[in-house]
């Protein structure tokens, strides 16, 4: 499949990556070559398989309800670019 | 004071415990060859300090029944590390300092390591050379203009030109064992699940998995015995008893089948490979183990399925990264989508950018049965293919690489020439199976060359006794001169 | 609470040309009832200070895992019993990517292709008749964290103690017809899961709450119309104030001949009004595939049916036990199964007291009370013994009616006991006939005029005697003795 520019900047809005002209231009080339390439999966037919839903033979372990963490905000925050005491900041979102 | 640091992990730890050398005289060694290294760009973040502390923690009162008594470690800059900035080689990580210490080094502190410093790595370890770093290209020792491969090119070449004894790195598609390969040294990638992943910066979370990079085979049963363990932070490891890898380690391989894959006889296929490979065969037989020809039919579709499924799961596992919690925000920007966009534009280099593309791209609607869902099918085949054969063979012996080293430079403009370099590697990781690469070789230019052995789920010592085997009666010479000092 | 005397069902929207039929499906949320998160160890309860339930796992480090937790898994299959729903022994779970300033991991885990609990139904009693309302599926899913967009002009903050949270996402199939369906159907819900113990239902609390589709058609036509999704609607009120708005404005539109686009739209609670939410359209590709940081989920049978088998009694079934063995009629049964405390309140009265009268003052003082003191059963100032022990000397002919209801305004006033209360002020009822001859006797003496007249004929005059009775007893006299001795004095 060709990928034109108009489907990067399309699957660019879904990722959250702003993109100049130049990039997607150079992005839509390379995304089609990498298509062309994995495109030859088309060659097998797979329509009596089972998609694997994990590598892994073992049932999923769970844990047993307990309070074992949080009230660690200090740590929860350290890291932001941008907060006060007890929140997270960020831009004004308009619903 | 001799320089020991070009000895391999087991002779230094045996130095230590005959208190031949001190683990703070040992740290200042590895301290001195890393400053006298900076021209290889191998590390991001070092913490002499910290390790200078340890190192006389231990001297002060030393436990040398631990598997790594007293042993300073650098690691592949994937790994949190508390309180030591943790970049993934990403300017969006930046200025990230985890508060909490991944599994897998925690346990190699637990047994008597610390930490040297933080190795660089390609962005996210997505790469193959090493070139996608937001920090630069990491030099390999080998030659001055060559790639170390990647992602964990700076592991690679850090133990290749003795800045730590031993290093850990990931693999999600042959980030251990093509650089390993590159620098004439051992990498393991584990059966998906016996290392945790908890901790660890994600980048494919069904084939991502930490190994150990190690000069010699025995070094790598070491790491592997120390780092490995079931975690339940981590809903994908496997609970099982621990495997003492390195007390188990034998050399006798008499009557073991291995299974020579046609279909790694690929096209353009160097000679020197092809050469490699059967001068592998030879060794092997002569030691006593039975060569069997086998087919993995469905071998030619695992890189193309790779590259469905590795930047699907990427695209998610990198959505995090939006600059509200921890590191890079953008500064431009009027509303919070602007600023998401901006952030993540500034934040992730082109590699990272193209796999994010193509991942999110591949599981839109009305294109996810076409990729996403016709590559887990084709993964189920694949799996299946070693399933098949596994009933007649104990373990697989392929090329690790399609050629040594290559040039800085030489396939950036083509991605898809450098996912290439990935064929051999690859579908271990799609089958979640063990496979360990070792140095068998060098082409005519002088560069290391490497052999892959692949094994059945959970039989890592199988194919470890196979590759020690293999390295006691292989007379590969790796002596690198330190052209950089 | 049903109340209604129409016994027709009879929501149509009428148009110009037109009557039309209002489509409406519900995906409620329901807040998982456990003490920590779905995949963390933080705790969910409610109203904590900003941020300090929250783990690095619900704030989405790089590196951390989700592992599940068990009770949660273990409530969403007793909800699905409960709605007598297909139990999925396999389940996988799938993130469901977009971004948003409350969603650290730029994903939802969520179930999208194998849900946990497949389909099921649920019954409602509607005045016209009892109805079912099918449910399609019931999915386990992480909450989002909160945005605050009023404490800062220019900026938004960002709490994720609600980050993680389990929740289950129960869908309906389209089978609802009016604002008063959905409202019984959200009251059955909440009673159903409340009576389970998997959801509080707490709606004021978030721990409930539903996303509405809404779609109109011309009656007789069979074709369902172009449905418009409300988001997170958080009472009941709110959820029939927004089908009305909407399903007028979609009539409106096809009346002028428009068309209806299929979006989602937000309720604005100020306006009284639903309106497009334009940022919600271009994020609407959530990229679905099954979250490999986790395997799918298998339940073993055994765990299954033992969940089966220590599931509490549920309100259908209790309605069907109260008509049959306490001879309650359908109304008085909905009424006293609707809350489980309700239920058990109930129960433990009507086991040692007259069934049918305890219905009666339940539901008529006793809510009454409680309605007024805005109370819920579990707070009443009256015990179920005490209320017990009202019922019974109300029964014994200890006490009247009229008195019980003075015993009644004094137990909630003071909490004594209704015996206690009785002793000390001297309320037992006068039954001892030589006592009441003798006061009787009085009585007709002073009035002697009104006697004669009564002999005479006027016999309403029987009803005056009765009130000089009470009057001169103030208000103990038994009122059957007072007529039988009354009846007899007159004759002679």
């Amino acid at each position: 499949m060709v990928i034109d520019k108009e489907k990067i900047i399309h699957v660019s809005k879904l990722a959250r990556i702003s993109l100049d002209k130049k990039k997607s231009e150079a992005l839509a080339k390379d995304l089609s070559s990498i298509f062309k390439f994995i495109e030859q999966l088309n060659e097998l037919n797979t329509d009596k398989i089972e998609p694997l839903s994990s590598i892994l033979n073992e049932p999923l372990r769970s844990r047993q309800d307990l309070i074992s963490d949080g009230k660690i905000r200090d740590k929860v925050l350290k890291n932001s670019p941008k907060k006060n005491e007890e929140f997270f900041v960020v831009p004004k979102v308009i619903e | 004071m001799n320089d020991i640091t070009n000895q391999s992990l087991d002779e230094i730890i045996k130095k230590i415990k005959s208190k031949e050398i001190s683990s703070v005289e040992l740290t200042k060694l590895f301290i001195k060859n890393i400053e006298n290294a900076k021209k290889l760009n191998t590390f991001v973040t070092t913490a002499f300090e910290q390790a200078l502390d340890n190192a006389k923690k231990f001297d002060d009162n030393p436990n040398f029944d631990q598997l790594l008594p007293g042993i300073p470690l650098a690691v592949k800059d994937l790994f949190c590390t508390s309180n030591i900035r943790t970049t993934a080689g990403s300017n969006i990580l930046n200025n990230f300092v985890p508060t909490y210490e991944s599994t897998v080094t925690k346990n190699l502190w637990d047994n008597g390591a610390f930490l040297l410093g933080k190795l660089n790595c390609d962005e996210f370890a997505m790469g193959s050379s090493n070139e996608t770093s937001h920090f630069g290209n990491v030099i390999n020792p080998v030659g001055d203009k060559l790639v170390p491969g990647g992602s964990s090119g700076g592991s690679s070449s850090a133990l290749a030109a003795d800045l730590t004894p031993a290093t850990i790195g990931t693999d999600t598609g042959g980030s251990i064992r093509q650089p390993a390969s590159f620098t004439g040294t051992v990498g393991l990638k584990p059966t998906y699940g016996l290392c945790s992943r908890w901790g660890i910066v994600a980048f494919a979370s069904s084939l991502d998995q930490a190994g150990p990079m190690t000069k010699t085979v025995t070094d790598c049963s070491l790491m592997l015995e120390a780092m490995s363990g079931f975690d339940e932070k981590d809903s994908t490891s496997i609970k099982k008893e621990k495997e003492k890898y390195s007390k188990n380690l034998k050399d006798n391989i008499k009557g073991l089948k291995i299974g020579i894959p046609k279909e790694y006889r690929v096209n353009n296929m160097p000679k020197e490979i092809d050469k490699l490979w059967e001068n592998g065969k030879k060794i092997l037989k002569d030691l006593g183990a039975k060569i069997i020809d086998i087919s993995l039919p469905h071998t030619k579709y695992a890189l193309p399925t790779y590259y469905i499924v590795a930047p699907a799961e990427a695209s998610s596992n990198l959505a995090r990264y939006d600059g509200v919690r921890y590191g890079h925000r953008s500064k431009k920007g009027k509303d919070l989508i602007e600023m998401y966009e901006n952030t993540r534009s500034e934040g992730f280099g082109d590699e990272v950018k193209r796999r994010i593309l193509i991942g999110t791209y591949v599981l839109s609607s009305g294109y996810y049965d076409a990729y996403y869902l016709k590559a887990q099918k084709v993964r189920q085949l694949i799996k299946k293919d070693f399933d098949d054969n596994f009933t007649k063979v104990d373990a697989i012996l392929t090329p690790s690489t399609p050629s040594s080293a290559f040039k800085i430079g030489e396939k950036t403009d083509n991605p898809v020439s450098m996912y290439l370099n990935d064929i051999f590697t690859v579908p271990a990781n799609l089958a979640g199976l063990p496979a360990i690469a070792f140095p068998a070789g060098l082409d005519n230019k002088g560069y290391p060359l490497g052999l892959q052995l692949i094994g059945k789920v959970l039989d890592e010592q199988k194919i470890l006794n196979i590759a020690y085997a293999f390295e006691k009666n292989c007379k590969f010479n790796n002596e690198i001169k330190k052209w950089w000092v | 609470m049903v109340g209604m005397s129409k016994d027709k069902f009879d929501y149509f929207i009428k148009g110009d040309k037109d009557n039309y039929e209002v489509i409406i499906g519900l995906e409620v949320h329901a807040q998982v009832l456990s003490k920590s998160k779905l995949f963390s160890g933080s705790s969910t309860k409610f109203g904590g200070e900003p941020n300090k339930q929250v783990s690095l796992i619900d704030s989405a480090f790089p590196g951390m895992l989700p592992v599940i937790n068990e009770e949660c898994v273990k409530q969403a299959v007793r909800t699905g019993l409960g709605l007598n729903a297909k139990i999925n022994n396999y389940s996988v779970f799938d993130r469901k990517n977009y971004f948003y300033a409350d969603l650290p991991q730029g994903y939802q885990i969520s179930q999208y292709k194998n849900p946990i609990v497949g389909e099921g139904k649920v019954l409602l009693d509607m005045p016209y008749g009892s109805k079912q309302i099918g449910i399609e599926r019931l999915h386990l899913e992480q909450d989002a964290g909160k945005s605050i967009h009023d404490l800062d002009p220019s900026n938004t903050y960002v709490d994720l103690n609600r980050s993680g949270i389990a929740l289950m996402e129960i869908v309906s199939k389209p089978d609802l017809r009016s604002p008063d369906e959905v409202n019984a159907y959200i009251k059955k819900l909440r009673s159903i899961m409340r009576y389970l113990g998997t959801c509080d239902g707490n709606m004021q609390e978030g721990s409930l709450r539903a996303d509405v589709n809404v779609s109109v058609r011309k009656i007789g036509d069979k074709k369902f119309g172009t449905r418009c999704e409300i988001k997170n609607v958080n009472s009941i009120k709110f959820m029939q104030m927004a089908i009305e708005y909407e399903a007028a404005r979609q009539v409106e539109l096809l009346e002028s001949g428009k068309q209806i686009d299929q979006e989602t739209r937000l309720f604005d609670t100020k306006k009284n009004e639903t309106r497009s939410m334009r940022s919600k359209e271009d994020a609407h590709d959530y990229r679905y595939f099954p979250d490999p940081d986790l395997l799918p989920l298998k339940l073993e049978p055994s765990l299954v049916d033992d969940l089966k088998k220590s599931l509490p009694e549920l309100p259908d079934k209790k309605k069907e036990r109260f008509i049959k063995d306490y001879g309650l009629n359908i109304y008085e049964a909905n009424v006293l199964v609707s809350e489980k405390e309700i239920s058990n309140y109930y129960e433990e009265v009507a086991k040692i007291s007259d069934k049918k009268l305890t219905a009666t003052w339940m539901m008529g003082d006793l809510f009454a009370m409680l309605n007024e003191k805005n109370l819920n059963i579990s707070e009443s100032p009256i015990s179920a013994k005490d209320f017990a022990e009202l019922i019974q000397s109300i029964k014994s002919g200890e006490i009247s009616g009229r008195i019980a209801k003075e015993v009644f305004e004094i137990m909630v006033e003071s909490g004594d006991n209704p015996k206690k209360i009785i002793e000390s002020k001297g309320m037992k009822q006068q039954s001892d006939p030589k006592e009441l001859e003798k006061l009787i006797n009085e009585i007709l003496k002073k009035d002697k005029g009104k006697v004669d007249q009564y002999k005479a004929g006027k016999e309403k005059l029987f009803g005056f005697f009765v009130g000089q009775v009470m009057k001169a007893s103030g208000g103990k006299a038994n009122p059957q003795l007072t007529n039988e001795i009354l009846k007899k004095f007159l004759k002679k």
